[in-house]
């Protein structure tokens, strides 16, 4: 099925409705094996138990970016090939990935009180983290002010795109100030700098929260395609009544 | 489990994650119920776009 086959929206809730329950049990079954690996995995020779809290801070902050970059794709598809459903898709990453920034903070400032003494500091990778989570509300409130969907896709795809300069910024902040925040401990040059008994369950959690934003994301979508046809049916209804 | 002398912190942590993916599948969730219960309600009282299509089209006499 190409990529145009989905520009239907009946043919794409009809392919969401199929593959949702399978997503589900895809995204549980991750969690599961996760949070096992969560609880038997070994403490940390600094950090002790608290690094238990780097498997949910860590796969949410890289979330928290990928959500972002897939509504740029996204808002690409509004305002270059105009597909018809990438607006959608852009509305309803929102709140998800700004779920993702608010939890990427929160689990942040429960591993900062103990570790570092303080829950916050104004450092790059904070405060640009901070930044992308405002940009999210703002983006949400956005979609929220106009009333006509096309119009608000396309402001919204605007606002999208100048707020991806954000995300090489969170992304290199450790390395181009001087920061707090340790610096990248997985994906970096010379390869991971974590034990495998560590590393697993980290990774098996980011495949969990990527699933869980899959699959949330195409209920969404499959959501918002359903809102569309009811605001269509109503003013319909408008119409033969005037 | 002995998770040192910071567990607070730890199962706080753990406790809002929780609450917030709760709270993102509660509002899918929900979401969808209303939805499916506005389409339904809409097609009950025979508002449909096929039904608007089946309209006879009014021909305008030139003035």
């Amino acid at each position: 099925m190409a990529l145009i086959d989905l520009a239907n929206p009946t043919r794409f809730v009809a392919l969401v409705e199929r593959v949702l329950p399978w997503l589900v049990a895809a995204t549980l079954i991750a969690f599961a094996f996760g949070l096992w690996g969560a609880y038997l995995a070994p403490d940390d020779y600094q950090q002790g138990a608290t690094v238990k809290i780097m498997f949910i801070h860590v796969p949410n902050a890289w979330l928290s970016m990928f959500v972002w970059a897939t509504m740029s794709a996204a808002a690409l598809g509004t305002l270059v090939w105009r597909h018809p459903l990438a607006d959608v898709a852009a509305k309803c990453a929102a709140p998800i990935g700004a779920a993702f920034t608010f939890l990427a903070l929160a689990t942040g400032s429960l591993w900062g009180r103990p570790m570092w003494g303080t829950y916050w500091v104004w450092d790059a990778r904070l405060t640009s983290e901070l930044v992308l989570f405002i940009m999210y509300l703002a983006l949400i409130a956005l979609w929220r002010t106009v009333d006509d969907p096309s119009r608000a896709g396309r402001a919204a795809a605007v606002l999208t795109l100048v707020g991806a300069i954000n995300l090489p910024i969170i992304k290199f902040s450790v390395d181009w100030w001087n920061t707090l925040h340790q610096p990248a401990s997985v994906f970096r040059v010379g390869g991971p700098a974590i034990d495998w008994s560590m590393l697993m369950p980290l990774l098996v959690m980011a495949i969990a929260f990527t699933l869980l934003f899959v699959t949330l994301h195409l209920a969404a979508m499959r959501n918002e395609i359903m809102r569309r046809r009811v605001r269509t049916l109503m003013l319909i209804q408008a119409e033969r009544a005037a | 489990m002995d998770l040192g002398p910071h567990a607070g912190f730890i199962i706080a942590a753990y406790i809002i994650a929780t609450a917030v993916v709760a709270a993102l599948v509660g509002w899918v969730t929900a979401d969808h119920t209303a939805q499916k219960r506005a389409l339904a309600e809409l097609e009950r009282r025979g508002i449909t776009r096929r039904s608007a299509e089946s309209r006879p089209m009014q021909i305008k006499e030139p003035a």
